[in-house]
């Protein structure tokens, strides 16, 4: 049986990718388990453009604070030296990532602005990622920006991405556009050899007892896939860049029926988090005995098989999906 | 051969020399050495070589005491072994100096010679302490700038190697050790030319070694001790001789030629100061410029001090010599002379007495002492001295540079009289310790002394605050080799980088006509001129001073800077200095931006560079207006109602003319006033804490953890509130105790320092805007009129009767005036909150002895002290002893109390019949456990006085002047974890042994916080801290637990922002146990690398990952049959990381050393654990009562 796929033009041996998050690959060994555990390619956490920005100042306020201040104590730190800030931490640890693993590795890199992140990126590319996610994690927030607007920062700070390194670039998107199709071709023209859809963002939580504002990492559930599901099934045949899942995909057949609407890959992160790593190598279980049992050979035979283009019912990824759905309900209530 | 310039310090000239030439180094911090050992390690742990090529050893000691052990150890075993010190530090290790010299040792102490504790402490540079070493059998070496620092600590080196007689090689503290100049750096080379291999086998063979075994160390007798103290006669003949020929051999390498005796002048002279240190350069500088005029004088600068050879000093001076003025940088009262002084005087004496001199007559030889304490020496003095000289009865005995006004010994001189030369740029800059403004300079200062061809001098000049520090800069330039170690007092370039100093400070005294004036003002060129006060305008206009102003602040904020406005002023400088071509400065500063933040990341880089680039822009030329215009006067220094002492010695120390002061307005005896911070009124604050009644829910949490008693709370009857000024804010009193009176939270405006940490813990929010709290950060200058209005009507409030408190609770405790108010300490304090609850709750009874460290620092340093007095004049009495003694000292002090109490008894049990069994009976068994029991005994005892009044026997004058004796007191030794884990341990450990009724605070900051973050036994694992640049690979001492192991001491650990009622429950558990009592507080620092005003939430993580236990251990419950140890601390819940990660003395090590930070980070998380277990285990014992049943 061949689960292989290729994403951006990377050959994989399967297409269950873990997805970047801190605690699947801030550490090798753990990185390894996944690759044991049947991982084809890891995306690293993401490289935060504010950590470097805010790392870098925070360690220069605090180590010259006070100093030269009082006659006894001109300063309160030794010199290291050296410090390995922002970037440099990072690509470290993505070059020995690349070291010890077999698997492709793939960076990320997550910021705001246009601006500062060329440089990042080819370094991330020196420090030998096979790939690049971009993930901008941006809350339009500012009245005074308008839809447009916010498609053309993603459209910059890809263009200069793309002027600085040769590695393949996949985007990581937001579902909040107004017309997705169109900012994918957007992204598509502006060079762009993949999408991962989509970025779940941090949705803030209230803290009553303290009145507070509060992040709460939720971790996905499965039903969270069907909004990926639908635009992948959309967008794939209709754009040439390769499609990512991500958000929801916690089983064999979650896998499937992304492969099944066009997805190159799968990118797995809460169900990882939830059990461990071996819960990929279950997954992969899942998949092949579906396959087997289905008689199918090949990822590649599957993939696209129910998108848009190739299904029985394109109209059920659209509005009439909707209508659909309803109706559905309604017999269910009635029943 | 091409040697570098370099431009460096004193102390790393010192450290320079010392790391190459040795292979064992022992350290320990004090001020000003502090950077040779911290150099030392770091160095080490960068694991660069020695001249042999292997990195030497540097281990740090408990104290200097063992760091002289251990020097003696590593030479007896045949290692090149050094150490550096200071102070009381060399006199800790006077004992062993005597063993390594009895036994003929070659090693070398490096000394950054300091002033003695004596009437106070003082940090700053005189010979007090190398004087006090001169018996030891230790050669002297001394070096008068920093080039010579760096030259001498190879000579002492070579020398003692020879010669076999141990050196101190010392220098003057601060004036030389800080101060940063151009040196020519001595090459590996010249170092292994100066040091014979054959001579470090010779003292390798003397080692010992079982090899080779012999012993030393002997206890002689009568019969031989004597001839045997003999037998080193001839070493010390030689050493004179060897000296003089390694500086031989060092000036045919390096060019620079010195001599034992240099004497510098006219071959003719008649008029001859001998002096030694960095006051030789000053007296070689004005006997030049005087010789150049024609006068015949010259100076003797003394390098070889020990052995003093006098056939080489009788033979350098002129036949033609009349006067000698000998000027000894010590004090030793009662003396004949000082001891330079009577060296001269005997080295004459003998010579010329016994005939074949080439003098003539003996001269007149006077005796002076000069520049204690880094008094000034200027040229103005010298020349004051040679004046002297010229009287047909010089004044002997005198001093220079003070006015005596009681023995009447100082000279008076020309104060206007200066030698700078006209090609010299000299520059001042007026800065706030947070600004930047030193660290610009010393870039300053290399930037043109490594980038032009120019010489260049830096000093530094800092107050005693820790908060709202100023400093000053004092940097010249100059075409040739710069001798001036006294300060500027003709600047042609001022900087001021704060405009408030414009309010206190008369910033343009030192300015020449014409100088430049760099001003960092709010105010643009249009209209800063209005805003200046009068007498500065004047000043410029008579000057003709061209001024220039930028908002660097502004620039700062916009170029993301922050609060650092170092760059932008520092770009000022080079733009209108004109020291540099403008674009070639610019440029130079770039480069050395790169320099000293590329490590920092590039982030940090750019930020810098966007600085300077929007400086230029933003500085203007001010044209002068013809006429003064402002009516902005300066205020006095202090309010006019404040005491006459403060008025007239307190305030020009605080106004920065304290060098005006005669002695007789000085104590003789060290004794000051206390309640003096109150007249300060530093206004330092940029924002502060305003109440918000309508959501406070009065729970005190603020008051109790303000670091400086700048947020009081007061409740009272509403009838006071009859003249309250209309913004006086108040409240209903929320709870059943003062049910129908008044609160108030009131913040001191002008003391606060702004820090934030009373509004991080308010727990109250505004329902309305949670953003908001009932404590919230506002704007100071726009309040400060209404809010000092506003806290002198608080201020008059009567405190609410101390009886009725229920002081156990952290409401009730914060009515208690505080006693410790308003210090000095860094903003946000850590240590001060504990120490203000300890004047709280104890203040009006209390005896504190205090370790040295920061606590007596912002404690006890001039001009002011925090510890007040309550409104019936009663509160601390304060003293600050050595660093190691503070718990013996406070031993004294119980055993004191607790005789004169016995006495008292025992007296008013005799006059039983004359005061009336009544009040005995009372007196005797008095209750004095709380507050009413302490102010009935106190009613007592003021009934027991006006009887004792009408009584006039022997019996009743004594027991009258001990009756107050009678009413508990409260002993505290109070110090760091530097004292109290490292070098006043044993001490600590007799006073806990002793069952005596003291009581000890330690605040625990797990690092010697005052002498600039030294790790101490206190230091976690992990952390880093100088001297463990690699993070602290051991874990932190258990200092509670070894106390808990005597079984009779009560001892908590405690943690404010962790819990603080159970703080406040175990002070006053500790001080009414009768016997010892320990408490460690968990004291957050600036050292640790957080943000200040969230140190309480740091203290509570502390707590939470289990690193810093919460517990008391009252040996009282055992006879309860409870267990004495009661856990107030949980199962630690969040990791040591989710701590340790959030202050940078941790974080550091992640970004320098990743692997070595998460090793040592997994050990401490075992190390957490492995508390919790041990500690629950104890808590768990069961304990029976009874003759056999107290254990578990």
């Amino acid at each position: 049986m061949d689960l292989s796929t290729t994403f951006m033009g990377i050959k994989l041996k399967s297409p269950l990718v873990p997805s970047a998050a801190g605690p699947l690959s801030k550490e090798i060994g753990m990185m390894r388990s996944l690759e044991d555990a049947g991982a084809s390619a890891i995306v690293m956490y993401s490289l935060f453009e504010e950590q470097i920005r805010h790392e870098a100042a925070e360690l220069d306020h605090y180590l010259d604070r006070s100093t030269y201040a009082h006659a006894e104590a001109l300063t309160y730190f030794p010199d290291l030296g050296q410090y390995n800030l922002g970037p440099d931490e990072y690509l470290n640890h993505l070059s020995k990532a690349k070291e010890a693993l077999d698997i492709p590795v793939i960076g990320s890199l997550n910021g705001v602005s246009v601006g500062g992140w060329t440089d990042y990126a080819t370094k991330i590319e020196q420090a030998g990622a096979d790939g690049l996610e971009i993930n901008l994690y941006f809350i339009p927030a500012n009245p005074e920006l308008s839809g447009l607007d916010v498609e053309q920062l993603y459209v910059d700070v890809l263009t200069e991405i793309k002027k600085a390194v040769k590695i393949p670039v996949t985007m990581k998107l937001s579902p909040y556009f107004s017309s997705l199709y169109s900012m994918a071709r957007k992204l598509e023209q502006a060079g762009a050899n993949g999408l991962t859809l989509f970025n779940r963002f941090y949705q803030p939580d209230i803290d009553l007892e303290e009145l507070t504002v509060k992040p709460h990492l939720l971790l996905s559930s499965n039903y969270e896939m069907r909004l990926p599901l639908r635009w992948i099934a959309i967008l794939y045949g209709n754009v040439k860049m390769s499609l990512a899942a991500t958000s929801g995909i916690t089983d064999g057949l979650s896998v499937l029926k992304m492969l099944m609407v066009g997805a190159d890959v799968t990118m797995v992160c809460s169900e990882i988090l939830r059990h461990g790593p071996h819960r990929l190598a279950e997954i992969e279980t899942e998949v092949r005995q579906w396959m087997e049992e289905h008689e199918y050979e090949s990822v590649d035979m599957m993939k696209g098989s129910i998108s848009q283009k190739s299904c029985a019912e394109p109209a059920a990824f659209e509005r009439a999906n909707y209508m659909k759905t309803l109706q559905s309900f309604d017999r269910y209530r009635l029943a | 051969m091409s040697r570098p310039w370099i431009t460096i310090d004193g102390n790393e000239a010192a450290a320079y020399t010392a790391f190459r030439t040795n292979e064992v180094i022992a350290i320990y911090p004090i001020t000003p050495s502090s950077a040779m050992g911290e150099l030392s390690d770091q160095w080490a742990s960068e694991k660069k070589p020695n001249i042999w090529g292997t990195t030497p050893v540097v281990v740090e000691m408990q104290s200097e005491g063992g760091a002289a052990g251990a020097v003696h150890g590593s030479l007896q075993a045949g290692a090149l072994t050094t150490t550096f010190t200071s102070s009381q530090g060399l006199l800790l290790m006077i004992p062993n100096m005597y063993k390594i010299a009895g036994e003929l040792t070659s090693a070398v102490i490096h000394v950054a010679a300091r002033s003695i504790a004596a009437q106070a402490l003082s940090i700053f540079g005189d010979h007090q302490d190398v004087m006090s070493a001169r018996s030891t059998g230790f050669a002297m070496l001394a070096a008068n700038s920093v080039q010579e620092v760096m030259d001498m600590a190879l000579i002492a080196q070579a020398s003692t190697l020879e010669a076999r007689v141990p050196f101190i090689h010392f220098f003057d503290g601060f004036r030389t050790s800080h101060e940063v100049a151009k040196v020519q750096a001595l090459l590996d080379e010249d170092m292994r030319a100066l040091l014979d291999e054959d001579l470090i086998i010779a003292h390798r063979q003397r080692a010992l070694t079982p090899d080779r075994p012999v012993m030393r160390g002997t206890a002689q007798n009568p019969d031989v001790y004597f001839q045997a103290r003999e037998t080193v006669n001839p070493f010390y003949q030689a050493v004179p001789g060897i000296v003089q020929k390694y500086l031989d051999r060092l000036a045919e390498r390096v060019g620079r030629k010195y001599q034992i005796f240099e004497y510098v002048g006219a071959p003719d002279a008649e008029r001859i100061v001998i002096v030694m240190g960095s006051g030789a350069e000053t007296v070689e500088e004005t006997a030049r410029h005087l010789e150049a005029q024609g006068e015949k004088i010259g100076v003797v600068k003394v390098r070889l001090y020990r052995p003093f050879a006098v056939d080489s000093f009788i033979k350098i001076l002129p036949a033609t010599v009349k006067a000698i003025a000998v000027l000894d940088r010590t004090k030793e009262p009662g003396c004949l002379g000082e001891p330079l002084y009577l060296d001269v005087v005997a080295a004459l004496a003998e010579t010329v007495a016994g005939g074949g001199c080439h003098l003539k007559s003996m001269p007149r030889v006077i005796g002076g002492r000069f520049g204690l304490s880094s008094k000034e020496f200027t040229p103005a003095m010298v020349a004051g001295v040679f004046n002297e000289l010229k009287s047909p009865a010089p004044k002997n005995h005198f001093t220079i540079g003070i006015r005596d006004d009681v023995t009447h010994t100082s000279l008076d001189y020309d104060e206007s009289f200066s030698i700078e030369p006209d090609d010299m740029v000299r520059a001042l800059f007026y800065g706030l310790g947070s600004d930047g403004t030193v660290g610009a300079n010393k870039n300053s200062v290399k930037i043109i002394a490594e980038e032009t061809g120019n010489c260049a001098q830096g000093y530094f000049v800092y107050d005693s605050k820790k908060a709202g520090a100023v400093t000053i800069s004092h940097l010249r330039f100059g075409p040739r080799p710069i001798r001036a170690p006294y300060l500027i007092s003709s600047a042609n370039f001022v900087a001021c980088h704060q405009f408030v100093f414009l309010e206190r400070y008369d910033v343009l005294k030192e300015a020449v006509e014409g100088a430049t004036f760099l001003l960092n003002s709010p105010f643009g060129p249009d209209e800063v001129w209005n805003h200046l006060p009068r007498s500065l305008q004047q000043q410029m206009i008579d000057k003709k001073i061209r001024f220039f102003v930028i908002d660097a602040v502004d620039v700062a904020r916009k170029s993301g800077m922050g609060g650092r406005i170092n760059t932008i002023m520092q770009t000022c400088f080079f733009a209108v200095s004109g020291v540099l071509p403008r674009d070639e400065a610019i440029a130079s500063i770039k480069s050395s931006i790169e320099k000293t933040y590329g490590k920092k990341g590039e982030a940090v880089v750019k930020k810098n560079f966007d600085a300077v680039d929007m400086t230029l822009a933003n500085l203007h030329e001010v044209k002068l207006p013809v006429s003064a215009t402002s009516s902005i006067e300066l205020k006095p220094i202090v309010p006019l109602e404040a005491p006459d002492f403060v008025q007239q010695v307190t305030a020009p120390i605080y106004g920065g003319l304290g060098d005006s002061l005669p002695v007789s307005l000085l104590p003789v005896d060290g004794t000051y006033p206390t309640a003096t911070t109150q007249w300060e009124k530093r206004n330092i604050a940029q924002e502060i804490p305003v109440w918000d009644p309508e959501w406070c829910i009065q729970c005190a949490k603020c008051a109790l953890v303000c670091p400086h008693a700048a947020i009081r709370v007061k409740v009272y009857d509403p009838a006071a509130l009859a003249d309250a000024p209309p913004a006086f804010l108040s409240a209903d009193w929320r709870g059943n105790e003062y049910k129908g009176m008044k609160i108030t939270y009131q913040t001191a405006a002008e003391d606060c320092t702004g820090c934030g940490i009373c509004v991080e813990v308010c727990p109250a929010k505004n329902k309305r805007e949670t953003q908001f709290k009932a404590l919230n950060m506002k704007p100071q200058q726009p309040l400060r009129e209404q809010e000092r209005t506003n806290y002198d009507f608080f201020l008059k409030v009567p405190d609410i009767d101390r009886r009725g408190i229920k002081v156990e609770t952290i409401k009730g405790s914060q009515l208690l005036r505080p006693l410790f108010e308003y210090s000095g300490a860094c903003s946000g304090c850590g240590e001060t909150p504990y120490l203000k609850l300890v004047s709280q709750l104890f203040g009006d009874r209390a005896l504190v002895a205090n370790a040295t460290g920061c606590s007596s620092i912002y404690g006890g340093n001039l001009p002011t002290t925090p510890w007040a007095q309550d409104q019936d004049g009663r509160g601390p009495a304060w003293s600050n002893s050595l660093f190691e003694d503070c718990a013996e000292f406070g031993l004294g002090f119980r055993l004191c109390i607790d005789k004169l109490n016995e006495q008292a008894c025992e007296l008013v049990q005799k006059m039983s019949s004359q005061i009336g069994d009544d009040l005995v009976t009372a007196i005797l068994n008095a209750d004095q456990t709380d507050e009413t029991g302490i102010y009935d005994q106190r009613e007592r005892v003021a009934a027991l006085k006006d009887k004792l009044a009408a009584i006039n026997t022997f019996e009743a004058r004594r027991l009258l002047s001990i009756a107050d004796y009678l009413t508990r007191k409260s002993v505290w030794s109070i110090g760091g974890d530097g004292w109290a884990y490292d070098i006043g341990f044993g001490g600590l450990d007799q006073v806990m042994a002793s069952g005596r009724n003291v009581n000890i605070l330690v605040l625990d900051t797990e690092v010697y916080s005052n002498t600039g973050g030294q790790a101490s036994k206190a230091t976690p694992r992990g952390a880093v801290a100088k001297f463990a640049a690699g993070g602290k690979p051991t874990g932190k001492k258990d200092l509670g637990l070894i106390a808990m192991t005597y079984g009779t001491v009560y001892v908590a650990q405690v943690a404010m922002g962790a819990n603080d009622t159970q703080v406040v429950k175990a002070f006053i558990e500790a001080e009414r146990y009768e016997g010892p009592s320990i408490i460690i507080a968990y004291s957050h620092c600036i050292a640790h690398g957080i943000d200040m005003s969230k140190g309480m939430d740091c203290q509570k993580r502390a707590v939470q990952c289990g690193h810093w236990p919460l517990y008391r251990f009252n040996p009282d419950l055992k006879a309860k049959g409870q267990n004495p140890l009661s856990l107030d601390y949980h199962e630690p819940k969040i990791p040591v990381s989710e701590y340790a990660y959030n202050e940078t003395r941790y974080k550091m090590l992640t970004k320098s050393d990743p692997e070595a930070a998460a090793f040592l980070m997994q050990q401490a998380q075992k190390d957490a654990v492995e508390r919790w277990r041990y500690y629950s285990a104890l808590a768990s014992n069961v304990y029976a009562s009874g003759e056999n049943g107290s254990s578990q």
